[in-house]
């Protein structure tokens, strides 16, 4: 029983006119978790961007091709929608300064100005830091700033945030880059958990990373994706010079 | 070797000194007029003073009730006008940084805060006062909230800036509208910049007195009607300074010394909001 949550087919993206991501087609499987790899400048961000139409913010960036989530197609979709169903958590943990932490895991529905009575909001917010992790760190401090944490408690609350609206689909670009190897381990273990509930995609540099945490692995190359397969088969054996090269050429 | 860093030392420790020598000098003509207007100012402040008209020449007391009610109503209609118009405009400008008519309005920004407040007076006497043909409180803040403008519009825009573009894609990743996330994330994490950009304005402008000359011009009786002409804390300074009346001189005094106390403490509170609302990113 395998679900297509997400499925590109001829899918590109520019920057004016800088093609950035290059007939892009793939489809990912409800409950796991894909790497994205490939060297810098690759368009990773940018591909991860595309699929929570955040590409589209920045001026002069344009898309070609279909993305679906589910069988609507995102880009016909309302755009506040598609980021209600598909959260992101960005590289450097960004929690809201202005608000305590449990505002910034609530924030989706609070910013958005969505009533909800107060028990709800407490339950929403009690989940959301266990599942990320983090529940018995901070609930004893609730009303603190969201600042005042490490950068890897910070990018668990980013996490919870992103869970709180309760997503299909979570993106990740590479949310542990700016941790230090212990909050990395932390986050790395939560991605087994989240698994169980969401489809996650998360932009690695990281090979070990991706091999730890990842069901299949996407590499993409100048904006193009050269190989999409089973993370094992990639790291054993993958068919494409490229990735080959790319993968060899880390571990040697 | 050794010599060398000897000399080393000395020319660094000389240069400090100048340094240090140089940052007491300037401060001295700030601390002389300040002694000098409280000494001339402080002996006329009393509740007396505080809550009376000014007294006819040749009566004893009388006070600047006029003038301080004047100032407030005053500037709280500039504040009313420039404020909102000059946080959009700081929120325009940081939004669409780099775009031409972002550089266009930005430097029409500049060079109206170039512009002596007397032509500010005169252009608000030949749009405002000569039309309705009084001069009123109305035309005197108008002509007071173009001179606080292109403060508010500067510190909004620069302290928005500052603010990191990660945040603002944490609040639309989350599928907030790009309104919801000016009103709710953007403008409260700038608050306390915006807010002491407002209270500066307000220093400024609290002190002006030319372009009041032809527009809210000044009120020897206490007056709230904003259609009608207002005394102001400086324009009363300058009618009665000028005057050849020793006790009109004292009144002067003493409203300048409550001036300067204004202007000094909105100073200080605004260093001491920047300092605690400060959002620490
Ligand atoms: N905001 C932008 N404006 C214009 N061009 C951009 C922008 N962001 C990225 N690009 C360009 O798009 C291409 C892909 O960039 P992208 O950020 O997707 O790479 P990446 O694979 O995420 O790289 P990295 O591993 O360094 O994060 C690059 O050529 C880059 O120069
Ligand atoms: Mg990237």
């Amino acid at each position: 029983m395998e679900h297509t949550v997400v499925s590109a087919s001829k899918f590109n993206a520019w920057f004016g006119d800088n093609h950035a991501v290059k007939d892009v087609s793939i489809s990912i499987e409800k409950n796991q978790v894909i790497a994205v790899m490939g060297p810098s400048g690759c368009g990773k961000t940018t591909f991860l961007r595309c699929i929570n139409r955040m590409h589209e913010l920045i001026p002069g960036a344009t898309t070609k091709g279909s993305l679906k989530l589910y069988a609507d197609d995102i880009y016909t979709m309302n755009p506040i929608y598609v980021r209600y169903k598909i959260g992101m958590v960005f590289q450097r943990p960004n929690p809201f300064p202005n608000l305590s932490i449990y505002d910034n895991v609530v924030a989706g529905y609070k910013l958005n100005g969505l009533k909800m009575a107060k028990a709800d909001m407490d339950h929403i917010v009690e989940k959301s830091l266990t599942s990320a992790a983090l529940w018995n760190e901070v609930k004893d401090s609730l009303h603190k700033k969201g600042t005042f944490l490490s950068g890897g408690q910070q990018q668990r609350l980013c996490i919870a945030r992103a869970i709180a609206m309760e997503p299909e689909v979570i993106l990740f670009d590479e949310p542990t880059s700016a941790l230090d190897p212990i909050s990395t381990s932390s986050v790395e273990q939560l991605f087994h958990e989240l698994k169980e509930k969401y489809t996650l995609i998360i932009v690695t540099h990281n090979m070990q990373q991706a091999a730890r945490v990842s069901d299949k692995t996407a590499f993409f190359y100048v904006g193009e994706l050269v190989e999409f397969d089973d993370t094992k088969t990639m790291f054993t054996a993958p068919t494409d010079v490229r990735t080959q090269n790319y993968i060899t050429g880390r571990f040697s | 070797m050794d010599a060398r860093i000897g000399i080393r030392n000395t020319k660094s420790v000389l240069f400090k000194s100048v340094i240090i020598f140089l940052a007491f000098v300037i401060t001295i003509p700030l601390i002389i007029v300040l002694l000098y207007i409280i000494k001339q100012g402080v002996m006329q402040v009393n509740w007396h003073f505080l809550t009376n008209i000014p007294a006819p020449v040749g009566e004893a007391g009388g006070g600047i009730s006029n003038a301080l009610l004047g100032s407030f109503i005053i500037v709280v209609m500039s504040s009313i006008i420039a404020i909102p118009v000059g946080v959009l405009a700081g929120i325009y400008l940081s939004e669409n940084a780099g775009t031409r008519l972002a550089y266009y309005s930005g430097l029409c920004v500049d060079i109206l805060q170039g512009v002596p407040s007397i032509v500010v007076g005169i252009a608000v006497y030949f749009w405002v006062v000569k039309p309705l043909g009084t001069f009123s409180a109305v035309s005197g803040s108008i002509a007071l909230s173009i001179m606080m403008l292109p403060i508010v519009i500067r510190s909004t825009e620069q302290t928005l800036l500052l603010l990191p573009d990660t945040l603002k894609e944490a609040a639309l990743s989350l599928g907030v509208p790009y309104h919801r996330v000016i009103l709710k994330v953007i403008v409260p994490c700038g608050f306390a910049g915006i807010l002491s950009g407002i209270m500066l304005s307000v220093a400024r402008i609290i002190g002006e007195t030319a372009p009041l000359l032809f527009t809210a011009f000044g009120n020897p009786y206490l007056s709230t009607a904003i259609t009608k002409p207002m005394e102001t804390l400086p324009h009363l300074i300058y009618t009665y300074a000028t005057s050849p009346y020793d006790d009109w001189h004292n009144l002067a005094w003493g409203a300048s010394f409550i001036l300067l106390m204004f202007v000094l403490l909105l100073n200080i509170f605004t260093k001491l909001i920047t300092r605690k609302w400060n959002i620490q990113l």
